[in-house]
């Protein structure tokens, strides 16, 4: 450093953002567990308030070990920075929080995780916020559903559990053409896989649960702005473009035109709301950062391993898997996810419920839980457990139908996981002739 | 707030987070190529905090400001002048970066009266850009875009970040950069880069100012070099005070920027003293 670009992607993972600790030496990121900050002086505690300063006060705003997973998973996502949450829902949440209120409206795609679904259709309602919910592979319907009130559009980059293919360029020009930012949970995807900023998106956000940490051993979120949507061009965001009264009236926009949506959801949403991320977790997820290009690329080779062996199988209906010609947005998939696509994905028993009860209890390496992108490989129903609340016109919008069983392919040798899945495959087979 | 000219246009500063005070005294911040004000914020809130009455300027045609881009620095001056005169501003202090360093020395030589203290920051002279620079930035300012910022960071972990915690200061720069140059009509990267590579006047300029000057200088810096601050630093007696930043240094480094700056432009008041 420095060069004539910037480093690429698998010195970010583990450089970006951290350095050797300059009071001790150490050369791993240190752990920060710590509630606040000592001033240096009167005045210093007044500049860091007043945000004349840069620094930190109170771990609940930030905190140095968490600055730097914030800082890294900002520069793999290519943004300009980032705020850890305290799970993927808290970040869900804050980005809503901080451009929305009472009498405000989102559109979404139907094909979303069954918590996010909760909070728009149930949670959010409450709080005034109403959700539109479409088709995502429907552009006309995006385009239907805006109304005045609209301020923000949001979508999953792999829809679960049938994995549509968000079409990033195109939602985000209908957002965009609408003067609203698009958001995208791109946790199925992860930065490696696809940059949703590249493609058009405004906001990304995480469950940083999944493959960022990838060794299913804490919760945590992260959302991540591209600094490049203009809030005062737009002119339908005042809680960015207009003097805040809850911090010293400031104009978020001027104070950092790029930085104006994370200066208000840093100082109103984890100072109000507080669903900030611990250190301690922020610590354990840039331990999995550090290694998500060669995890990723493992994932993916297993999941095609899978995806084979279960496409050729008898007592498989369907395998959801955008790399398959069967899937419908093969086309889109192949343009927008070069890499792959990602290691979750469903697929159909033939047979009746019993059937899939054996499958999943006939399991010995896939574990049955409810999580994603673990280094192990996982297993689920869906359509009781992750998206029960969802009614069957529901279910069958987000493409989940009563049989479908839900894979996380982990990082296990390929040829023990179709083992497993061969013999609970036989063990359905078995439970159909009874 | 925006300032209107005798010429029909406005051009915008940011007060630091004060309402505009006419008759205190004044801290200009001018800022570099493709950049607007908020590479200034702390430093202006710190300021407008302590005494001041702060102007931290998006230049002509860039950001807030209308247009037109002036096609000189000495014209990017003369506007920002003007700006004074719209403000009632009489006498300030004039912090500028890279281009906007130029544009402030240019304007202390011509209105030297007017110019109560000089600090550049991230400031070479000549400001030569490289040709291959050039023909990058016009052909394609995307790639050179991506070029300067990489060039304009020491490192990948600056800390404590600017404006604070979490943000990536090699994204929010390319954010700011890309920003800038979608807003602008034409391609204002190459135009700004010419500006700073065509200025001229830099040792006449020096040799007209009279009020005591700083350089702040990052060593790691490749844009605007360490050792090309030498003869401007020589013509204006000015010390230079090395920081360990890059070109970015306000972003790099802003307590160590705030620290040397202090040491030239002092607080007028301890914080909470009513104004």
């Amino acid at each position: 450093m420095p060069g004539a670009s910037d480093p690429a992607f698998d010195t970010l993972a583990l450089h970006a953002g951290a350095a050797p600790d300059p009071a001790t030496g150490a050369r791993a990121t240190p752990l920060h567990l710590t509630t606040s900050f000592v001033f240096e002086s009167s005045e210093h505690a007044a500049s860091l308030f007043n945000m004349e300063r840069a620094g930190h006060v109170y771990s609940r705003i930030s905190n140095p070990t968490t600055a730097v997973f914030e800082e890294r998973i900002a520069a793999l996502e290519g943004g300009a920075g980032a705020i850890a949450t305290a799970s993927g829902q808290a970040a869900l949440h804050l980005a809503i929080a901080t451009i929305a209120g009472a009498g405000s409206h989102i559109v979404a795609s139907a094909s979303l995780y069954g918590g996010s679904h909760n909070l728009l259709a149930y949670t959010l309602k409450r709080f005034g916020i109403e959700t539109t919910f479409v088709r995502p592979r429907d552009l006309d319907a995006w385009r239907a559903a805006l109304r005045p009130q609209t301020r923000l559009v949001f979508g999953e980059s792999l829809g679960n559990p049938g994995l549509d293919v968000l079409d990033i360029p195109e939602v985000a020009a209908i957002a965009h053409g609408h003067g609203v930012p698009l958001l995208v949970d791109a946790t199925f995807t992860t930065p490696w896989l696809q940059k949703p900023f590249e493609l058009g998106a405004d906001l990304v956000f995480h469950s940083a649960t999944k493959f960022l940490s990838g060794h299913g051993t804490v919760v945590g979120g992260a959302l991540v702005d591209s600094g490049r949507f203009d809030w005062e061009r737009s002119g339908r965001f005042p809680e960015l473009t207009e003097p805040y009264a809850g911090f010293h009236d400031m104009v978020f926009s001027q104070e950092s035109t790029v930085g104006a949506f994370l200066l208000r959801a840093r100082r109103e949403g984890l100072r109000d709301f507080g669903a900030c991320m611990s250190p301690h977790t922020a610590w354990l997820i840039l331990q999995g950062l550090e290694t998500l290009p060669l995890r990723m690329a493992r994932h993916v080779d297993n999941a095609r391993k899978v995806v084979g062996f279960l496409a050729g199988h008898p007592m498989v209906a369907r395998v959801g898997y955008p790399e398959l010609e069967s899937h419908p947005d093969h086309a889109l998939a192949k343009r927008l996810l070069p890499r792959g696509c990602g290691s979750v994905f469903s697929f159909d028993l033939q047979g009746h419920r019993a059937q899939g009860v054996a499958f999943i209890e006939a399991l010995r390496l896939f574990s049955h839980l409810a999580n994603v992108g673990d280094c192990r490989s996982l297993v689920i129903h869906p359509a009781s457990t992750t998206h029960f609340r969802m009614d069957d016109a529901a279910l069958a919008a987000a493409g989940i139908g009563p049989g479908t069983i839900r894979l996380s392919i982990g990082l296990e040798d390929p040829d023990d996981l179709v083992a497993d899945l061969k013999a609970a495959l036989k063990a359905a087979e078995k439970a159909g002739t009874r | 707030m925006r300032f209107a000219l005798d010429d029909g246009t406005a051009l915008f500063a940011y007060t630091g987070g004060k309402p505009w005070t006419p008759g205190r005294p004044t801290v200009v911040f001018a800022h570099g190529a493709l950049h607007d004000h908020s590479v200034w914020t702390l430093l202006a809130r710190w300021y407008a905090h302590h005494g001041h009455a702060v102007l931290a300027v998006d230049l002509p045609g860039h950001g807030r400001s209308d247009g037109p881009v002036p096609d000189s620095v000495e014209a990017m001056a003369g506007r920002l002048l003007a700006l004074l005169d719209a403000a009632g501003a009489a006498e300030v202090r004039l912090v500028g970066h890279s281009m906007g360093a130029l544009v402030a020395l240019e304007m202390a030589a011509r209105a030297p009266q007017r110019a109560a203290a000089l600090v550049l920051l991230g400031m070479a002279y000549p400001m030569k850009v490289s040709p291959a620079l050039l023909a990058t930035a016009a052909e394609d300012p995307g790639r050179a875009i991506a070029m300067v910022n990489a060039f304009s960071h020491s490192g990948m972990a600056a800390k404590p970040s600017y404006p604070g915690p979490g943000t990536w200061l090699h994204g929010a720069n390319a954010a700011l950069l890309h920003r800038m140059q979608a807003a602008a009509p034409g391609n204002l990267f190459a135009h700004d880069f010419r500006l700073c590579d065509a200025y001229a006047r830099g040792l006449e300029a020096a040799a007209a100012v009279r009020c005591p000057a700083r350089l702040i200088a990052g060593i790691h810096d490749v844009m605007t070099p360490r050792r090309a601050t030498a003869e401007i630093a020589g013509a204006l007696r000015a010390e230079v005070v090395d920081i360990a930043a890059g070109h970015a240094l306000m972003q790099e480094a802003p307590d160590a920027v705030l620290n040397a700056l202090r040491q030239v432009i002092p607080a007028l008041r301890p914080p909470g003293d009513a104004p």
